[in-house]
């Protein structure tokens, strides 16, 4: 899966799991400030993440994404691209 | 002085209608709000009839993000109590001292039902790490208050009542408490359930209290009737904006009715069944309406319990006669549950509105499905028709498994001090 894949598909997640809008998401975006995901929230990532990319995020690793594209790059890095 | 208590506005989603006047235009045409479940695969269910809210959009209300997040039960809760706040025209700026004088009570039977079975389904079939962050949120009973007290921002008092079936009728008679011992000035009152789920429909099958005439969908809720086997269960919810008297004639505010009398016992008796004869009933009623100041002979309508099960109609009929004497054959009964199904820990504050509605209206709706009434149920059920009647004061029956009861009675509003 290529970065342009885990973009569209972290997108994907973020409008049908989290109900956030499209439009409001982007690489830049942080999820607390700009798309004003909270704790529970991250929680309910984290799982979409691991089970749409076939990943293990522990927590530590988790708490050190702030925003789209880092979560971007960390899965990037899980799935050794 | 006295503090009263009145209702100035009102907001409901039930299975006849997505708001109040649609509800009630349906409700006295009769209409009939059963039929075959939709929300999940009934194969193997004694029941497979309910009283589902049909097409309800939950984003109509509340924005995407949030609506997901959210139990149905909370959905619908949200949802009546936007109408009614809109209907009240009340509304609390951030940093408005008039907020903190305004509160919640919701009552709910068993809160997020469809959530907990779902997150019990999840944590079997994948793992503890897989239930959701929200599972808790969306299970709890009073987190509909908590929501709305979020949305609305009211700071008031806050709480949640858990009293089965009886638990929306205890949530509007403790918010006019709360109002009349000058802990608020204007309540957020009503309840709500959603409780169309495999568990609660096969645990409720267990209990022996849901109908099972499964072919005829619309003809299966039909209280006093002979024929009568069990309830059919309902969904959805009702909220009353409760409001210190001289607050909303301050405000001018557009009154309904007002709220008099409320009366509570408990049957000591069994978890499912009422005390034979009807005694805790009756002092529920008795309850109310010394409460309210009235004679029996001053009740012009009653909206009953009226599930349609075996034991309870022919109960109430009994506790009404303890209560009324001669007086409970001239007064009109009728069961909001034969169109409706039973909301459960909804029902007392959709019967309220139905009661407030008959108020305003002069006009009461039928019990439908009434063809032939068991002999033990004699009274003037309104049947199969609605009926022109002037109502000045209304009584609503709310009983719940424990044994919990609970009466209202609502008045037409009077302007004279009284």
């Amino acid at each position: 899966m290529d970065r342009s894949e885990v973009e569209a598909k972290m997108t994907d997640l973020l409008v049908d799991e989290l109900g956030i809008d499209r439009d409001k998401i982007a690489m830049s975006a942080s999820f607390e400030e700009d798309l004003e995901v909270d704790s529970l929230g991250v929680v309910e990532l984290l799982m979409a993440l691991e089970d749409n990319f076939g990943v293990s995020i522990p927590d530590e690793e988790a708490e050190q994404i702030g925003t789209v594209g880092q979560a971007v790059d960390l899965v990037m890095q899980k799935l050794g691209g | 002085m006295t503090r009263r208590v009145v209702v100035t506005g009102l907001g409901t989603i039930n299975p006849l209608g997505h708001d109040v006047e649609s509800f009630w235009k349906a409700a006295l045409e009769g209409r009939s709000g059963v039929g075959q479940i939709t929300a999940f695969d009934t194969s193997g269910y004694k029941a497979t009839i309910a009283a589902e809210v049909k097409d309800f959009d939950p984003e109509q209300y509340i924005e995407r993000k949030e609506a997901r997040r959210l139990d149905r039960y909370d959905q619908f809760f949200w949802a009546a109590t936007q109408q009614a706040i809109e209907d009240a025209g009340i509304a609390y700026e951030d940093d408005d001292p008039a907020a903190h004088r305004a509160g919640v009570v919701v009552g709910s039977g068993i809160g997020g039902m469809i959530s907990f079975q779902e997150g019990v389904d999840t944590m079997r079939q994948r793992g503890p790490d897989r239930v959701s962050p929200l599972a808790i949120t969306q299970i709890i009973s009073n987190m509909a208050a908590g929501l709305v007290s979020i949305r609305f921002n009211l700071r008031g008092p806050n709480t949640c009542i858990v009293t089965a079936c009886a638990a929306s009728a205890n949530a509007i008679g403790d918010a006019a408490e709360l109002i009349k011992r000058d802990a608020a000035d204007v309540m957020v009152a009503g309840g709500g359930e959603a409780p169309i789920c495999e568990f609660a429909v096969a645990g409720f099958s267990q209990a022996r209290a849901l109908s099972t005439r499964n072919d005829e969908p619309e003809r299966a809720s039909r209280p006093f009737d002979a024929e009568r086997d069990g309830f059919v269960m309902g969904e959805g919810a009702a909220t009353l904006i409760l409001e210190e008297r001289e607050h909303a004639l301050a405000r001018g505010a557009k009154i309904y009715a007002e709220i008099v009398g409320y009366g509570m016992s408990a049957d000591a008796y069994h978890v499912t069944l009422p005390r034979p004869g009807g005694g805790g009933a009756a002092r529920a009623m008795q309850n109310a309406i010394e409460d309210a100041g009235l004679g029996p002979e001053s009740i012009d309508y009653i909206n009953a319990h009226g599930t349609s099960t075996q034991a309870n109609d022919s109960t109430e009929t009994a506790a009404i006669k303890a209560v009324f004497g001669d007086h409970a054959y001239k007064t009109p009964v009728s069961s909001t549950k034969s169109m409706t199904g039973h909301l459960l820990g909804g029902a007392g504050a959709l019967e309220s509105l139905v009661c407030i509605l008959s108020i305003r209206d002069g006009i009461v709706p039928p019990t439908i499905n009434l063809e032939n009434p068991d002999p033990e149920c004699d009274l003037d059920y309104v049947p199969n028709e609605a009926r022109a009647v002037p109502v000045r004061n209304a009584m609503t029956n709310s009983f719940g498994f424990g044994g919990h009861n609970a009466a209202l009675v609502f008045a037409a509003h009077q302007t004279a001090e009284t």
